[in-house]
């Protein structure tokens, strides 16, 4: 019985040799190979969720500054649109005489990127709050910084989740690069055995189930604190 | 001192900047010697990168356009559209440019690189024109039909220009989007603008830096480009509209409150 086994594991094994030799797509190849993926997930979910975070952070204090100085909001959409514009590849290596390599090049890198598209959709959101609810909200006697906090940012939540939601899905992408700044990351797993099928299917399907699963919980976080939204869509 | 070595003091000075841009308008020899880099050697790779933006936007176009209009002429298909341009943003493009790659081994690399690229460049086309579409003013689309007009003529006469912006629009995103992706096709073995940045051995830093110079040079002159050529064919009704100097957000609604 186990020498049966045993000829069985080498059978499988041999057809997997073969799978792996033709670049194919091989269950048991990934099976055993899946934990060395873990690493360059682990570093793309980390680039990811820091530069949004980072860039969630300073397009919300930009989007406050131009929403009482509304002069502001073309120069700061000019700015941003160039560093969107900019290739990120050339911005990694832009930056190298001034940052090196490393983590820090590729969030500088991607923290730019996100910036319009986060900037944009906080002021989207504002713009959408109905003249008549700022009043309301004035007449009852509220201060200019209640009525950003208790009135403003609520009803502004649905475009600025939409923003954050797009600025993770392009981030996941770009993130993809970062390993030409020396930041890892699941691009240089793809790249590392770019004719064979199975790592193109494990790394690749990573980085698109990470867009996928970041979406649907920023999504999920909307739907919860949101909760007029809901009604209405229903 | 002659006029080159104070030029070379200059440039000195702007430490590895200058040597970068030094490495952009003059050859010298490869890190590894026997082959010249930089200067006019970068003419053939900014031309393949050219070139792979030029076929894939076509591709894009060609295909995008037409889908779109359609679908927003008959307002149709808006989930089909939505879910088209959400996965598309999911889809990293190094993972669509690696998968052609791998499962198209036979073909040319120049090829899966382009149509890879073609295929990141549909949806935010499509979704633009089908938005654009979309949003052009009944009240136009009714008096073209009541003046005689059949379907197809409403799209040529009146949805397709009032939609131009839009369209453009997107064509615009997708195409500064081609540009920056084309600079990772080196790795994959076709010589675009990315092959002084991903082979940094032969290039050296000067060249790291001085190609992406250029290539944040050729996204920015698209995409200036480009938007100079929205303005250009937006119609002048359009941007009468448009002009955000005028009337603010803010003060139209208030024009609008009942």
């Amino acid at each position: 019985m186990t020498a049966l086994l045993a000829q069985l594991e080498i059978h499988n094994r041999s057809a997997d040799n073969s799978c792996v030799a033709d670049n194919g797509i091989c269950p048991g190849w990934i099976a055993d190979n899946f934990d060395r993926y873990l690493t360059p997930l682990w570093q793309h979910v980390f680039l990811t969720v820091v530069s949004v975070a980072i860039g969630f952070v300073i397009a919300f204090a930009l989007a406050l500054i131009a929403h009482r100085r509304r002069w502001l909001i073309n120069p700061i959409v000019q700015v941003t649109g160039v560093l969107y514009t900019l290739p990120s590849v050339a911005v990694f290596f832009l930056l190298l005489p001034i940052t090196g390599r490393g983590d820090t090049t590729a969030i500088i890198a991607l923290v730019a990127y996100s910036l319009l598209i986060l900037f944009r959709n906080f002021m989207a959101g504002f713009e959408n709050v109905p003249f008549e609810t700022r009043d309301a909200g004035r007449g009852m006697g509220l201060t200019q910084r209640q009525l950003l906090w208790r009135v403003e940012l609520p009803l502004a939540l649905p475009e600025i989740m939409a923003g954050l939601r797009i600025a993770l899905t392009t981030t996941v992408g770009l993130a993809s690069l970062a390993f030409l700044a020396g930041a890892g990351g699941l691009g240089e797993a793809l790249f590392d055995q770019i004719a064979f099928r199975s790592n193109v299917l494990v790394a690749g399907g990573l980085a698109l189930l990470l867009a996928v699963v970041l979406d649907l919980l920023v999504l999920g976080i909307q739907k919860a604190i949101t909760p007029w939204t809901r009604a209405v869509s229903a | 001192m002659d006029a080159g070595g104070e030029r070379m003091t200059t440039l000195a000075f702007l430490g590895e900047f200058g040597d970068a841009i030094d490495y952009i308008f003059h050859a010298r020899e490869s890190r590894a010697g026997g082959s010249q880099v930089g200067g006019k050697e970068l003419l053939p790779l900014i031309w393949t990168h050219l070139e792979i933006t030029l076929i894939a936007m076509a591709i894009a176009i060609a295909v995008a356009l037409p889908i779109g209009l359609a679908l927003g002429h008959t307002g149709r298909g808006a989930f089909a559209t939505i879910s088209v341009s959400n996965t598309g943003r999911a889809i990293p493009s190094v993972a669509l440019i690696a998968f052609f790659i791998a499962f198209f081994p036979q073909t040319p690399e120049f090829w899966n690189v382009t149509v890879a690229l073609a295929l990141l460049a549909i949806p935010p086309i499509l979704t633009n024109a089908y938005v654009g579409v979309q949003q052009v003013s009944r009240d136009a689309v009714d008096a073209a039909r009541g003046m005689g007009m059949s379907g197809i003529q409403v799209v040529r006469r009146v949805e397709f220009p009032l939609a131009l912006p839009l369209i453009f629009g997107g064509i615009r995103t997708s195409t500064v989007n081609v540009i920056a992706t084309a600079t990772i096709a080196p790795l994959v073995g076709v010589l675009t603008l990315g092959d002084p940045i991903i082979s940094g051995t032969v290039h050296g830093r000067a060249g790291q830096i001085g190609a992406s110079i250029v290539v944040a040079v050729m996204a920015i002159t698209a995409e200036l480009l480009l938007a100079a050529a929205q303005r250009a064919i937006t119609p002048a009704g359009l941007k009468l509209e448009r002009d955000p100097s005028s009337v603010s957000p803010l003060k139209r609604r208030i024009q609008t409150a009942p």
